[in-house]
């Protein structure tokens, strides 16, 4: 009876938990803030091959840690963004990083959607413009209904 | 509007969504075939990475990537924590006997005595293997999941990459064709 009515506080106490904080990375953060925030931009941009849908920064795999220092380490002996980026795309190809850079082999990934947005903006216009040229006694029969709701 | 271009209209109100439909089938049916876990290395095609690896036999001896050059050969990559490294063995052993191809090892993140004993027990189809003990030449060549092969042209460059166990159908299919043709070149 009583753990019936706990329950709920139970439940609503594990909103408490701040589970963000509980992430998998245990090191501790790089001496320099702008670094660290370097360090933990590009361990969630970075995917997890064994884990494809999680970020370095997500996950638990041990080939996560290694990646996570090395990074740290590259970070450490002052290499850019740019080249930690491009040492792991050289390794593990554009599906690394969940933005692939923009080329021939990962142009349809990023235009497709706006190809169709374009596709859909024009079908929507053709509609529309058919649609106002329709002859005029839709409006006759829109008239009652209009008249009847006031 | 005529009766003429009334009736095209009809077909392409019939044609377009169809068509779509069958662009989308197409699609899809060439994603089926495909598995997501096996990403393509950027490494085929350039030379292999640079490595120095303590030898699991004797670790005052070094595997580097020089004792690659001058033959083709097969880089695998395994450890004892991985099944199809397991489901594997038989095949690299095969391989090992008949093939007359070398096949160097890397033991990725393992118990090096662990590792020892399968070879001891199951059979060594290495002419050498290099321990990896922290990930970094794995990282270096772009290995994200055991067992990987790796196919070596004598020059040093990456020919081929084969994810997950090899079999006598893949070693057939995928190596044999990039044996060939390689041995052609060279």
């Amino acid at each position: 009876m009583k753990l019936s009515r706990l329950a709920p506080v139970l439940l609503a106490a594990l909103l408490l938990v701040p589970w963000p904080g509980l992430a998998m990375d245990p090191a501790s953060p790089l001496a320099d803030p702008e670094q660290q925030a370097l360090y933990e931009r590009l361990t969630h941009e970075v995917r997890c091959l064994v884990c494809q849908n999680q970020t370095i920064g997500d996950s638990s795999a041990p080939l996560a840690a290694d990646l996570r220092r090395e990074i740290r380490q590259m970070i450490e002996s002052g290499r850019s963004e740019e080249e930690i980026k491009v040492f792991l795309l050289e390794r593990y190809g554009d599906f690394v990083l969940y933005r692939p850079r923009f080329k021939s082999s990962t142009a349809a990934l990023w235009l497709a959607p706006l190809l169709l947005l374009v596709a859909g903006g024009l079908g929507l216009r053709r509609i529309i413009r058919r649609r106002a040229a329709l002859p005029v006694p839709s409006e006759d029969e829109e008239a009652p209904s209009t008249t009847a709701r006031e | 509007m005529t009766a003429a271009t009334e009736g095209r209209a009809k077909v392409w109100r019939f044609l377009l969504p169809v068509g779509v439909f069958a662009l989308l089938v197409a699609v899809f049916l060439a994603g089926l075939g495909k598995d997501p876990t096996r990403v393509p290395s950027p490494l085929v095609g350039k030379p292999a990475p640079e490595f120095n690896l303590p030898r699991l036999d004797d670790p005052t001896r070094s595997l580097t990537r020089a004792d690659l050059l001058g033959k083709t050969s097969l880089v695998n990559v395994w450890g004892t924590w991985c099944a199809g490294c397991r489901e594997e063995h038989d095949t690299l052993l095969a391989l090992a006997r008949d093939s007359g191809i070398p096949i160097y090892g890397i033991n990725w993140k393992d118990d090096q005595q662990l590792a020892r004993e399968w070879l001891a027990t199951l059979g060594n189809p290495y002419v050498a293997v290099g321990v990896d003990q922290d990930g970094r030449t794995a990282i270096d060549w772009g290995v994200y999941g055991a067992p990987e092969t790796f196919l070596i042209a004598p020059d040093g460059t990456v020919l081929y990459k084969h994810i997950a166990p090899i079999t006598l159908d893949v070693w057939q299919k995928q190596f044999l064709p990039r044996i060939a043709a390689a041995g052609a070149v060279r």
